[in-house]
């Protein structure tokens, strides 16, 4: 039978695979084999939906019912009761904090989908991605097509001006524009290249676009290819990302099947073919230049610009390079046309943009939302808010070249020009999430941490510069801080974002700058007070028991060095020469009697 | 490939497929199998593979056909509820394959509710 009367989709993403949906589909087509039902109920695995927070997630269609943080010995009640009789199994379907499961809503009225606009995750959790069929069916390879046929390579790069489509990899430079300069370029090779070298820590948005729906990816690589007269594309992907890989693989080799890469795509005299090239994960290496030293074998350096790319790039051919989420917006556009790009989002930035939320909140996952929504709308209705009560604190954007935006500014429209006006930037859109029990110097420290340990050392105020202003915050946060250490470091940031070879220099001192222009106080409450005010560092703060203690000697057992004693029923004591501030007191303490101070 | 026609061909196959997950499907037909034990029992699952199968033969892809539990007229069984938007909703007992295939034919392609096979007539007779 051809026809299946249902589809029961799995989340096939990496944060649902690793939290066992491999298990979850073996059982479901086991199940469905004992039932005799394979023939009628379709088990697909498709790309992340997004709310990992609740995986694995499980969605069953026609009904549309959406089941969250499935085990596989929960499908077979999914198959007995739902497949077979019709009848959910409402213990397992989402329901929103506060609510009863009952409620069941439909997918797009949960408050977690129902905030957003889905473009470049169009397809993600809805096809197969491993089937190039189902991509076809919903639009795919139709604004190829209409390219090819009705439109010349001029049209179709003003058609992407005029939608005026930004680099969603963080830069924010009009696409269209890129196009047309390596459009310009004579030469009798060019190159089109994707940058899928995501390395913002928190950062998960173009391995879902390539696990989810890498069609849509090779469609617009090609779409670009005819644009600028290349024939030839790359996509640089990171190696930690193998199931991207894979699936990347097999979208290529389906599409060459179809002749939709490879000599004279659908009968025209385009040719077009896609080769998949692995890094290593330094970080450096998503800057373009760097990346495409890399694809050449060489050592991932940057090079200063001029030449762009556009003029001399990879294999010093012209070159066209885009993040994954800016071509997985390319197809869209041509299918829907310009006027439906520009009816989301801002004037200045049109359209959606992709965020993987982390940190200290309760929806953990991917978001999609027009240009210029709040951050609060993001935090707050999408994100479900901060866990335990606490307080929220910041959100760091943009990863290590970003900054973070304090409580106060919560209601900034979110959109390139207006983040870099208050000194944190869109970066590819890792959204990491702070409280209250957040250092806002320990952040600024892990993050400069994280560029010193990839700068790639080529120029000297990259390479030292960075490495000076970590030793700064070190000192900082173990209370060793000195009058005059943020003027230093002030001076330093200058230095090194003015001086820098290429972006990662750059926008080092950026997580420094933004937290000193929003918490300023903090650095201040380290140097001169000796004080952690987060009771997060651990050289400036010491535990303390109160009178709320019962004395039940948990904490005397616990703790590794000894350096607690009392009586039985007695409150106890901690000797702070003694502590090691390693905090198993406070886990095993039932009565919140220990304190930081 | 190597036309715009085959993608397209392509295209319009695999839609029929997977009509079910497109956000702006179009307005579904529903048909509702009493797939409980009574139901199971008196032979609801051949019943409701031939109404898939019937769909799928005349490339109804507006049609869903789910199951629903027991509604207490077990003696009527198998059962099965055919919505159609606009129209009134038609509960048809003591179902066979063969009168399924009926129903898609007369009732849902024609529009034409068989009443010999619904509720209420029998109730009367």
């Amino acid at each position: 039978m051809e026809l299946f009367r249902s589809h029961v989709l799995v989340c096939g993403g990496t944060g649902c695979t690793s939290s066992g949906s491999d298990l979850i589909i073996e059982q479901f087509e086991k199940q469905l084999a004992d039932h005799d039902l394979e023939n009628e109920i379709k088990v697909i695995r498709t790309g992340c939906f997004g709310l990992c927070e609740a995986g694995p997630v499980v969605i069953v269609y026609p009904e549309g019912t959406f089941y969250s943080h499935v085990k596989p010995a929960d499908v077979k009640e999914i198959v007995e009761e739902h497949l077979l009789k019709g009848r959910v199994v409402r213990r397992l379907v989402y329901a929103e904090k506060g609510e009863h499961p009952d409620a069941g809503k439909p997918l797009d009225e949960i408050s977690f989908y129902k905030h957003q606009t889905r473009v470049a995750l169009r397809n993600c959790g809805v096809i197969d991605p491993e089937n190039i069929d189902e991509y076809i069916a919903f639009d795919g390879y139709m604004a190829l097509a209409k390219c090819l046929t009705e439109m010349s390579p001029q049209e179709v790069i003003d058609h992407i001006k005029a939608a005026n489509l930004r680099g969603r990899g963080g830069g924010g430079f009009p696409a269209g524009n890129k196009w047309q300069f390596a459009a310009n370029s004579k030469a009798d090779k060019k190159y089109v290249i994707c940058n899928a070298d995501e390395g913002d820590p928190g950062a998960f948005m173009d391995r879902s676009v390539l696990e989810g729906d890498p069609h849509s990816v090779l469609e617009a690589m090609a779409i670009c290819g005819y644009a600028i007269g290349s024939d030839e594309g790359y996509i640089y992907v990171r190696a930690e990302y193998p199931i991207a890989v894979e699936r990347l693989k097999t979208a290529i080799k389906q599409a060459r099947e179809y002749g939709l890469l490879g000599k004279n795509i659908l009968g025209s005299d385009f040719s077009f073919d896609i080769n998949l090239r692995l890094g290593a994960g330094a970080f450096v290496c998503g800057e373009e230049t760097a990346l495409m030293a890399s694809i050449e074998g060489k050592r991932g350096e940057p090079k200063p610009k001029p030449p762009f790319p556009a003029v001399s790039g990879l294999f010093a051919k012209p070159t066209n390079i885009n993040n994954v989420e800016t071509y997985a917006n390319v197809p869209p556009i041509i299918n829907k046309g310009i006027e439906w790009f520009h009816s989301m989002g801002t004037e200045r930035s049109p359209g959606t943009k992709v965020f993987a939320l982390g940190g200290k909140i309760n929806n953990t996952g991917l978001v999609e939302v027009p240009m210029g929504t709040p951050l609060r709308t993001v935090i707050y209705d999408i994100g479900g808010g901060i866990p335990k009560n606490k307080k929220f604190k910041a959100v760091q954007t943009g990863g290590p070249s970003g900054g973070c935006i304090p409580a106060s500014l919560l209601d900034v429209p979110i959109e390139y020009d207006s983040l870099i006006e208050i000194g944190s930037m869109m970066g590819s859109g890792g959204m990491v999430v702070m409280d209250e029990d957040n250092c806002m110097v320990d952040i600024a420290r892990f993050f400069l941490d994280f560029t010193v340990e990839e700068s790639c050392g080529k120029c000297t105020p990259c390479r030292l510069g960075t490495k000076r202003m970590l030793e700064i915050l070190n000192r900082i946060v173990e209370g060793k801080g000195e009058d005059g250490d943020i003027e230093r470091l002030e001076r330093l940031a200058r230095t090194i974002s003015s001086s820098s070879l290429c972006g990662l220099g750059q926008t080092a001192p950026n997580p420094v700058l933004s937290t000193l222009r929003y918490f300023r106080d903090e650095y201040e409450a380290h140097i001169y007070e000796k004080r952690c005010p987060a009771h997060h560092c651990k050289s400036l703060v010491h535990l303390e028991i109160t009178e709320d203690c019962r004395g039940c000697t948990a904490c005397a057992r616990v703790c590794p060095v000894g350096a607690i004693s009392g009586d039985v029923r007695q409150q106890h004591h901690i000797d702070i020469d003694k502590c090691t501030k390693c905090l198993s007191c406070i886990e095993k303490c039932r009565f919140n009697a220990i304190i930081k101070v | 490939m190597k036309s715009l026609e085959e993608l397209k061909e392509i295209r319009q196959k695999t839609l029929d497929k997977i009509n079910m997950r497109k956000e702006d499907k179009e307005e579904a037909v529903r048909v509702v199998v009493g797939m409980a034990t009574c139901g199971i029992a008196a032979g609801a699952r051949p019943v409701m593979i031939a109404f898939i199968e019937e769909c799928a033969k005349r490339g109804l892809r507006h049609v869903q056909v789910t199951q629903t539990g027991c509604i207490g007229l077990c003696q009527h069984e198998p059962m099965a509820d055919v919505i159609i938007p606009g129209m009134e909703k038609v509960t048809y007992i003591k179902l066979t394959p063969e009168k399924a295939r009926r129903i898609v034919l007369e009732h849902i392609v024609n529009g034409r509710p068989i009443a010999e096979y619904a509720i209420g007539s029998q109730e009367d007779a």
